[in-house]
C-alpha cells in the first residue's frame, strides 16, 4: 500500500478535467455529447456525476480513459495527479488504464470474460501491470477476493463468471479493478443491474474500500439514492453541460438549479404517498407507535376490502412451472401462491430478480400455463385454459410490458398497435376504431397526430404511454403492469406513474403492479405482496407492511432502499446493519 | 415530465406551448416508416445505386438486343444464324477514337466476333446473358419464398415442427448443390431454362431458411409478439403482420446474395454440360463450348467471362448496399467528412429521428398534468425553464 502514501504527499486534486468536450459523428455532423466540462476529484473523495440517459455522463467519463468508439472526438485536457492524459501514446495510455485508473462496469456478466475463471482474469491484470510470478499473482488475487468480502475466496477464484451470483460477480469485478491499487476508480452505474439488497451490500463494500485504499471514486449514476449513500461531491449534468455542482449534503439540502430540483423531486421516496408519510426507518427499529399505526392501517384495509365484492383475480395454491425442455428439467418458478385482487384495487408485487414476480403476472393473463392450484381471473378459471377461454379473458385484462422499445412492433404505426386489440376483438372498426384510438391517445396525453408515427420516432416515456393506451383499449377490469417504469429515467418514471394513478382513478380498473422497487410500488398501491424465491413471504396493506414488516426478508428489503437524503440515509444504513447483525445472531443461535 | 414544485402553479407560457403542439400535429401527421428510412439510407449508398443502374442497363441491353418471344430484337443477327466468316471471326468492336490513333468508336459487323461455325457472337452473348439473368432471378425468388416459409414455420412453432423441418434442411444441405443440379439438369435440361431455374430454386433455399428461422426465434420472444397474442391475434396474423415485416431485412439481404450465388451456380452447371442445353445458350455454356478455342480465339472466352463477373459483382454490390441500409451500425464513418453541427441544429440532443415534440406535450388541454410536461431531451427548452424558475 505504498502507493497510498505517495498519493497523500502529492498536492492538488487527483483528477483535473478542463474543457473536456466529446462529440460523436452522426450522419456527417459532430453531435456534441459533452460540452466543455470542468471538474476536479480530490484523492480519497468520491465525486458523483448525475444525469439522465443521454446527458453525456458516461461518454465524458470514458473519454478520460480514451475508451470511446472510433466515431468520437475528444477535446480538452484531463490531468491525473498533474500528468496530462490527452495525447498520450496508445501504449502509455494502456499503462494508465488498470494501474492508475480502473473501471467498474455496469453489467458484470458482460464485463467479465465468460470463458476464463475469475482468478485467471485477476492474475492476468496483475501480471500485465507488475510482471510478477504466477504464484505471487495467485496469492495476491486470493487476497483481493477476500478483501471484497466474497464468502469463499478460493471457490470464487476457481469459478467461471456464470457460476457466481450477480452480487458476487460485481464483487469479483471490483476485486479485479482494485488489483493494481488504482488512484482513481470510475464506477459506471455500478449497481444499476443489481437488486436493491445486493446494491446496498456493494455500496457498503465500495465505501469501505475507499477508506482502506484511499482511492478516489468517480461515480456515474442516475440514482440519487446511491449518490446520497456514497458520494462526497456531486456534479449534475444535463444535455452535455454541468448545471450544478457542490457537496452532496449542500446540493441535497438546497438544490439551486431547477433541473436538480426536478431530478430530486422525481425520485420515488419510500413511504411517501398522497401527502401521508410513513416513517419506514422507525418501523425497522420496532417503534411501538409504528406498530400501532400498522395495526390501524391493516384494520382499515380489512374494512375497505369487505365492501368490494368478488375479486377480479384470485390465486389459490397456485404453482407455475416452466416445462422441461430437452434435458433441462421442469423448473418451478412459483409455488403455493395465494392472493386476491378486488375490483378497483392496486396491488403491488415486489421481489428481486428471479423471485417469480413476472411469472405471476404472465400466468395471470394466461401467457404461462398454471401447473397446480386454481386461478380465477375476471370470473373465469384459467387453470386449464384453452385458446377460446383465454380470448374471453383477454377482453377484460390488459398488460403493460417492461421494455417499451420491445413491446411495440417497430413496423406498425402506433395507432395500429393501440387499435389492434379492438380490431381483433371486433369491438370497433373503421371510423369508430379511429375515434377510439384518438380518445386513448388523449387519455395518455399524447398528441392525436402520433397515431401515424412509428415507435422509433418516440422517446421511451412516450412509448410506454402508448403501451398503456393499448393495454387500456378494451377497458379492462384488471391491468397487469409488469415493471412498466424500470426501463425509464427517474423523471420520466415519475410522470408515467402519475399518469397511471390518474387513469386508475378515472377508469377504476384493478391493477397488479409488478416492480423490483419498493419505493415505486408503495406510492401507487393499496396493498403490497412481497415475493422471494418463488414464494409469497408477506402481504398486507401498504401502511401496515411498510410500518411493521414481519418477515425478515421484507425488513431487509425496506432497509435496503436508498433514500435521496444523506442524513436520513445514514440513519437507515445503521438500522440496516443492526438488522443484519440481529439476523446473524439469530442464525448462530439456531445453529447452536 | 415535470414534477411540479408547486401543484397549483401553471406556467404562463402554457397556452403558447399548446399552440406549438397543434402546429406540430399538422406537420407530423405522417410518420416516417422504417421502410422509408431504409430506402433513404440505401439511396445514399453510391456503389449500390450505380450497380442497380448498371444492372438494369446490362439486362436491358441483352433483352432488347435479343428480343422476347415473338418480338424481334434490334440486333441484325440471330444467335442461331450461320454466317460467313468476316475478318477471320475477330471482334470488330472498337472503342479507341480516331484522334487517339484508333479506328474510331463503332460496333462493326460482328462486335464480339464470330464463333467457329460463323455464328454472331454478340447475339449469342446477349442471349446467354438474358438466359443467365432470367435463371438467376427465378432461382432467387423461388428459393427465397421456400426459405421464408420453412424458416418462419420452424422458427415460430419450434418443438417437433422445427426439428423435422431443420433435419429436412440438413438433408438438402449435405447433398452438394452442384451434384443435385447436375441430376436435375440432365433430367430437365431439354425442357428449357425456366424448368431448370425452378428446380434449382428448390435446392437453393437452405441458407435463407436457416437465417429466417434464427430471426424468428429471436423476434418471437420480443414483447410485442406477446402483446399481439394478448390482443387476440391468430398465429398467421402474428407471423405475417408482426414478425415477418421485422425479418424482412434478413430476407432481402440473404436473397440478394443468393441471387449472386445463383448466377455462379447456373454458369458452373452449364459449363459442366448439365445446365442449359443446345441450341439455347447461357454464359456458362458459351465458355464451356469454346474452352478449346482459348489459345486461338480468346475473345470467345473473354466476352462471356466478362459478363459473368460483372453481373455477379453488381448483384453483390447491391446486396452490400441493402445490408448497410438495413443495419447502419456496420457502416464505417469517414471522419474527414464530418462537419460541425450548424448552430440552428445544435439545440439539445438531436441524435436520431426522435419526434420534436416534448414528452406528453400537445394534447394537454384537459389535464393539468399534460400542461406541466417538459422535455428531458431538450427539444423544447423554454417550457422547462419557465417551469423551474418558479422555485
Amino acid at each position: 500500500m505504498s502507493a497510498a502514501h505517495e498519493r497523500n504527499e502529492a498536492t492538488g486534486p487527483l483528477l483535473q478535467v478542463n474543457d473536456l468536450s466529446v462529440d460523436f459523428a452522426v450522419d456527417g455532423f459532430w453531435v456534441p455529447a459533452a460540452k466543455k466540462l470542468n471538474y476536479e476529484v480530490e484523492g480519497g473523495k468520491a465525486l458523483a456525476i448525475v444525469g439522465e440517459s443521454g446527458s453525456g455522463k458516461s461518454a465524458s467519463s470514458m473519454a478520460i480513459l480514451d475508451l470511446l468508439p472510433s466515431n468520437a472526438r475528444i477535446r480538452g485536457s484531463v490531468k491525473l495527479a498533474g500528468r496530462e492524459l490527452r495525447g498520450l501514446r496508445p501504449d502509455e495510455m494502456r499503462k494508465v488504464r488498470g494501474a492508475d485508473i480502473a473501471v467498474i462496469f455496469q453489467e458484470p456478466m458482460t464485463a467479465l470474460n465468460p470463458v476464463y475463471t475469475v482468478g485467471f482474469q485477476i492474475i492476468e491484470t496483475l501480471r500485465i501491470h507488475f510482471g510478477i510470478t504466477p504464484s505471487a499473482a495467485r496469492e495476491r488475487a486470493l487476497e483481493l477476493l477476500e478483501m471484497v468480502e466474497l464468502p469463499d475466496p478460493l471457490k470464487a477464484f476457481n469459478s467461471y463468471p456464470h457460476q457466481l451470483s450477480g452480487g458476487q460477480r460485481q464483487r469479483a469485478m471490483i476485486a479485479q479493478s482494485i488489483s493494481c491499487d488504482p488512484k482513481l476508480l470510475i464506477a459506471d452505474e455500478p449497481t444499476t443491474a443489481l437488486d436493491v439488497t445486493v446494491q446496498a451490500e456493494i455500496l457498503d463494500l465500495m465505501r469501505d474500500l475507499r477508506h482502506r485504499l484511499n482511492s478516489a471514486i468517480l461515480l456515474i449514476t442516475h440514482d440519487m439514492g446511491v449518490v446520497a449513500d456514497l458520494a462526497d461531491d456531486i456534479v449534475v449534468m444535463r444535455q452535455g453541460e454541468i448545471v450544478e455542482r457542490g457537496t452532496v449534503a449542500g446540493v441535497f439540502a438546497n438544490p439551486t438549479h431547477p433541473y436538480t430540483q426536478q431530478l430530486l423531486g422525481a425520485v420515488p421516496r419510500i413511504g411517501v404517498s398522497d401527502g401521508e408519510k410513513i416513517d419506514t426507518t422507525a418501523g425497522l427499529r420496532a417503534d411501538t407507535t409504528a406498530i400501532e399505526l400498522a395495526a390501524r392501517a391493516a384494520a382499515e384495509d380489512e374494512a375497505r376490502r369487505a365492501t368490494l365484492g368478488d375479486p377480479v383475480l384470485a390465486f389459490e395454491h397456485v404453482a407455475i412451472e416452466y416445462p422441461k425442455r430437452g434435458r433441462v428439467p421442469a423448473f418451478r418458478a412459483v409455488d403455493d401462491a395465494n392472493f386476491a385482487i378486488y375490483p378497483g384495487e392496486v396491488v403491488g408485487l415486489v421481489g428481486e430478480s428471479g423471485s417469480g414476480k413476472t411469472t405471476v403476472g404472465r400466468a395471470a393473463i394466461g401467457l404461462i400455463p398454471i401447473a397446480d392450484g386454481t386461478a380465477r381471473v375476471v370470473g373465469h378459471d384459467i387453470s386449464k385454459a384453452n385458446r377460446q377461454l383465454l380470448r374471453k379473458v383477454h377482453k377484460d385484462v390488459g398488460i403493460v410490458f417492461q421494455d417499451p422499445s420491445s413491446s411495440l412492433n417497430p413496423r406498425l404505426p402506433i395507432g395500429q398497435s393501440i387499435g389492434e386489440p379492438m380490431l381483433l376483438s371486433g369491438t370497433a372498426k373503421g371510423r369508430a376504431l379511429d375515434a377510439r384510438v384518438e380518445e386513448l391517445l388523449d387519455a395518455v396525453e399524447l398528441p392525436r397526430a402520433y397515431r401515424n408515427r412509428y415507435p422509433h420516432e418516440l422517446s421511451g416515456g412516450q412509448k410506454q404511454r402508448v403501451g398503456i393506451a393499448r393495454a387500456l383499449s378494451l377497458k379492462p377490469k384488471l391491468l397487469i403492469a409488469d415493471e412498466p417504469t424500470s426501463a425509464l429515467d427517474v423523471s420520466v418514471q415519475a410522470t408515467v406513474l402519475e399518469l397511471m394513478r390518474r387513469l386508475q382513478d378515472e377508469m377504476g380498473f384493478a391493477c397488479l403492479f409488478i416492480s423490483h422497487d419498493l419505493a415505486v410500488v408503495d406510492t401507487l398501491s393499496d396493498r403490497i405482496i412481497v415475493m422471494q424465491h418463488g414464494k409469497i413471504v408477506e402481504q398486507g396493506a401498504t401502511g401496515q407492511l411498510l410500518r411493521n414488516p414481519q418477515d425478515p426478508y421484507t425488513q431487509r428489503l425496506i432497509a435496503a432502499v436508498p433514500v435521496p437524503d444523506p442524513a436520513e440515509q445514514r440513519l437507515r444504513r445503521e438500522a440496516r446493519h443492526a438488522l443484519l447483525a440481529a439476523d446473524r445472531a439469530a442464525d448462530n443461535a439456531a445453529e447452536q | 415530465m415535470t414534477i411540479p414544485l408547486d401543484p397549483d402553479f401553471e406556467p404562463p407560457a402554457a397556452p403558447a406551448a399548446e399552440d406549438d403542439g397543434v402546429a406540430v400535429e399538422k406537420a407530423g401527421a405522417q410518420g416516417i416508416s422504417q421502410g422509408r428510412l431504409i430506402m433513404r439510407r440505401f439511396l445514399k449508398h453510391k456503389p449500390a445505386l450505380i450497380s442497380i443502374v448498371l444492372l438494369v442497363l446490362i439486362i436491358g441491353l441483352a433483352v432488347s438486343a435479343t428480343g422476347i418471344g415473338s418480338i424481334p430484337g434490334w440486333w441484325k443477327w440471330n444467335y442461331t444464324q450461320l454466317l460467313d466468316p468476316y475478318n477471320n471471326g475477330k471482334p470488330t468492336l472498337s472503342l479507341v477514337p480516331k484522334w487517339l490513333g484508333g479506328e474510331g468508336i463503332m460496333l462493326g459487323e460482328h462486335p464480339f466476333g464470330q464463333n467457329g461455325v460463323g455464328k454472331d457472337y454478340f447475339a449469342m452473348v446477349m442471349r446467354g446473358t438474358m438466359n443467365s439473368a432470367y435463371i438467376m432471378f427465378i432461382i432467387g425468388l423461388i428459393a427465397a419464398f421456400i426459405g421464408v416459409v420453412i424458416g418462419a414455420i420452424s422458427g415460430y412453432y419450434r418443438g417437433w415442427v422445427d426439428a423435422l423441418l431443420m433435419r429436412l434442411t440438413d438433408v438438402v444441405i449435405v447433398i452438394p448443390v452442384i451434384v443435385l443440379g447436375a441430376v436435375v439438369g440432365v433430367a430437365a435440361g431439354g425442357l428449357g431454362p425456366l424448368f431448370l431455374a425452378v428446380l434449382l430454386g428448390f435446392v437453393a433455399w437452405t441458407g435463407v431458411a436457416r437465417l429466417v428461422r434464427a430471426e424468428f426465434l429471436s423476434l418471437r420472444e420480443r414483447e410485442f409478439v406477446e402483446a399481439a397474442r394478448v390482443a387476440g391475434a391468430s398465429d398467421a396474423r402474428i407471423i405475417f403482420k408482426h414478425i415477418l415485416p421485422n425479418a424482412m431485412g434478413v430476407v432481402i439481404v440473404a436473397t440478394t446474395l443468393l441471387i449472386a450465388a445463383a448466377i455462379i451456380l447456373e454458369t458452373s452447371l452449364s459449363f459442366l454440360g448439365y445446365g442449359v442445353q443446345s441450341p439455347d445458350v447461357s454464359l456458362g455454356k458459351l465458355i464451356s463450348d469454346n474452352e478449346a478455342a482459348f489459345a486461338t480465339k480468346p475473345w470467345l472466352f473473354w466476352w462471356p467471362a466478362f459478363f459473368i463477373v460483372v453481373l455477379s459483382l453488381l448483384v453483390n454490390f447491391i446486396g452490400d448496399g441493402l445490408r448497410d441500409a438495413f443495419d447502419p451500425r456496420q457502416k464505417r464513418v469517414r471522419m474527414k467528412k464530418v462537419k460541425e453541427l450548424p448552430p440552428e441544429m445544435a439545440v439539445g440532443s438531436s441524435i436520431g429521428t426522435r419526434a420534436a415534440v416534448p414528452e406528453g406535450a400537445g394534447r394537454g388541454g384537459g389535464s393539468a398534468v399534460g400542461r406541466r410536461q417538459r422535455p428531458m431531451d431538450g427539444e423544447n427548452d423554454e417550457n422547462g425553464e419557465i417551469d423551474g424558475s418558479q422555485a
